[in-house]
């Protein structure tokens, strides 16, 4: 075990050093990023602006934006229901779907890797996918979260952007907020390599992956500087150069269709591809042990998604709002589809098949919620519970990969239908809200179908391909070090009893 | 004496255990079992995955009973037990050699 310890050091520590090395590249000095700046760039933070009052330098200094209680409230509380969907809801959704052998693992797995993935957040994740860097990477400024609170005593909170200028909340609950989705990302994966994988090297892919994916495709798609740094029309190029590369393009991610469940999906694809399939695969019955506990847990994942998704809004607005509904409604849809669609085709709707639908449904309409209206959200619903349920049939088929509970065929599968389908439906001729063409007015707008599909599609084919390269080289090394798979006589035997020394259940 | 072995559909167990106690019988063993006779089994769907499950649950019922009861016991048990359908089990009857009643040492018809 030490060694195992040892390990995971050296790779958190190489996580520390690689980026460092491609973070000389850009001449402008790191900055707070994520930090509001306030309408005159020469305050700079929002905190050296409630220095420069309190010493009354600059008598033309404006108050610093304060944080609203219902955006604080409505985040710290969306904060807490990711974290729910992590633990229990996706941990009990995955562990009902294995045998009863392996239900401790696969609850493990996940529990330890959302501890462990929260931890390594805290430490450089944040600080690598949200402050300023280069277009693939964050800096280093957030180390520990320093700075976050710069002065407790005093009562002095760094405060971060939202959508709207003059409107921020308390950095840290955007950190702990990310930290839930950050975590739940590499708890998806668990489920394509569920029943084979060695704990050890689950925690040692986990802390490289999300290194080397997580954090920087979250630093592409989502980091910029926010909305107040526009403040003339002058600086747009420049303010925009400092956003995250999929940023700049002008790809709509809500709240993570390509961050979260491309990049998941794809991870576990490769690991099933790399595992190879279970012993017995095709010739004994691996049915779910439990499905109760799958439908609870779906269940819980549905009513967690509302942080989710209205919580990316990052406000308890008409945003929060949109996304609110939309989740509500496309997942409902994509429940019918996906049962109607199994009881025409394979005679019976089961209920596997409509827990499996809504959580189809919650991944496409995740990069949609507060960008589509509702026409988008009945036909993303609609279309992922179709799609998804050839995901996990033909699709699975044709891949022959033993992706143990369907990851690639109903998070990536689902993530690639609702990115791409954001980019047609967030057009205000299908009564999409447009998006913000123009942030130094703030004026929406919408550059065509055709053209915002091409992004969108350039922002999945890159997440894919990041993704796919860096879960490759992660499980390898894992295998080098610890070895990926267990023993045959250990599989056999289920790894409750094996990897944990206890028994899901007795008599 | 004998002993009667059926095997049943689980849910007609209480059938057969009231029709049991109703002529007498003075006890019996109940296992849950699985099997397949002409029934067969059935198939089941999870996502893309299909299982053929091969055997289905039933209950195993056992008594020990005297001789003359015989005709009555299987009589019983084929009315509690049928529901005219596939799958409704099968009466197996053993010779029995010996019984014992652990608290007092009776042995033979006593001890039933």
């Amino acid at each position: 075990m030490k060694r195992v310890f040892a390990l995971l050091a050296l790779v958190s520590a190489l996580g520390l050093i690689a980026p460092t090395v491609a973070q000389d590249k850009p001449a402008a000095p790191p900055t707070t990023a994520t930090e509001t700046t306030k309408a005159d760039a020469k305050a700079g933070t929002v905190t050296e602006a409630v220095k420069a009052e309190e010493k009354k330098a600059e008598a033309t200094a404006a108050p610093a934006p304060q944080p609203n209680k219902g955006d604080v409230a409505w985040m710290l509380t969306s904060t807490a229901l990711v974290l729910m969907m992590s633990i229990p809801a996706l941990a009990l959704f995955y562990g009902g779907m294995v045998r009863s052998k392996n239900m401790l693992s696969v609850l493990m797995q996940v529990f330890v890797t959302f501890s462990l993935i929260s931890v390594i957040w805290c430490i450089y994740g944040y600080s690598l996918a949200f402050t300023e860097g280069n277009a693939f990477f964050g800096g280093f400024d957030r180390l520990f979260l320093k700075g976050a609170i710069p002065d407790a005593l005093k009562g002095e909170y760094a405060m971060a952007a939202t959508f709207s200028k003059g409107v921020v909340i308390p950095e840290i609950v955007f950190v702990a907020f990310q930290a839930t989705f950050a975590a739940i990302t590499c708890c998806l994966i668990v489920g394509a390599f569920a029943e084979r994988m060695k704990f050890s090297a689950v925690l040692i892919f986990m802390v490289i992956w999300f290194t080397f994916s997580y954090a920087p495709i979250a630093h592409m798609v989502w980091f910029w500087m926010g909305p107040d740094a526009y403040t003339d029309p002058k600086v747009v190029d420049e303010v925009n150069a400092k956003a995250g590369l999929i940023w700049q393009w002008g790809a709509l991610d809500f709240a993570g269709g390509t961050v979260v469940h491309i990049n998941a999906g794809v991870a576990g694809l490769v690991g099933a591809y790399v595992l190879g399939k279970r012993v017995g695969w095709g010739r004994e019955a691996m049915s779910p042990h439990n499905l109760p506990l799958t439908m609870t847990g779906a269940a819980l994942l549905w009513v967690g998604w509302f942080g989710f998704n209205a919580g990316s809004a990052l406000e308890a607005g008409n945003s929060a709002a949109l996304a609110f509904i939309n989740t509500f409604l496309a997942t409902a849809c994509a429940v019918l589809s996906w049962s109607f669609l199994e009881w025409l085709f394979k005679g019976k709707p089961s209920m596997l098949g409509a827990a499996s639908g809504a959580v189809a449904g919650l991944v496409a309409i995740t990069p949609a919620a507060g960008n589509v209206g509702i026409p988008g959200a009945f036909v993303i619903g609609f279309a992922a519970g179709g799609l998804c349920l050839w995901g996990v049939n033909g699709l699975k088929r044709m891949l022959g990969a033993d992706d143990s509970l369907d990851v690639f065929g109903v998070h990536a599968v689902g993530g690639i239908l609702g990115a791409l389908l954001t980019g047609v439906f967030n057009s205000p001729d299908l009564g999409g809200p447009g998006l913000v063409v123009d942030w130094v007015t703030a004026k929406t707008g919408y550059p065509g179908i055709g053209e915002q599909l091409w992004i969108q599609f350039k922002g999945v084919i890159t997440t894919f391909v990041w993704s796919g390269v860096v879960a490759f080289i992660a499980y390898k090394i894992a295998d080098m070090v610890v070895g990926l798979r267990v023993a045959e006589e250990e599989e056999r035997e289920g790894l409750d009893t094996t990897y944990h020394g206890e028994a899901a259940y007795h008599g | 004496m004998k002993l009667v072995t059926a095997i049943i559909k689980p849910f007609k167990l209480d059938e057969v255990r009231e029709a049991l106690s109703g002529i007498g019988v003075q006890g019996i063993t109940v296992t849950e079992v699985k099997g397949f006779g002409r029934q067969k089994g059935h198939t089941e769907l999870y996502r893309g995955a299909e299982y053929v499950v091969d055997f289905l649950p039933k209950v195993k019922v056992e008594a020990a009973i005297k001789n003359d009861m015989l005709e009555q016991v299987i009589e019983a048990i084929e009315k509690s037990a049928n529901t005219g359908k596939i799958g409704d089990g099968k009466i197996f009857v053993f010779d029995l050699e010996q019984v014992i009643r652990i608290r007092t040492g009776e042995v033979g018809a006593e001890a039933l």
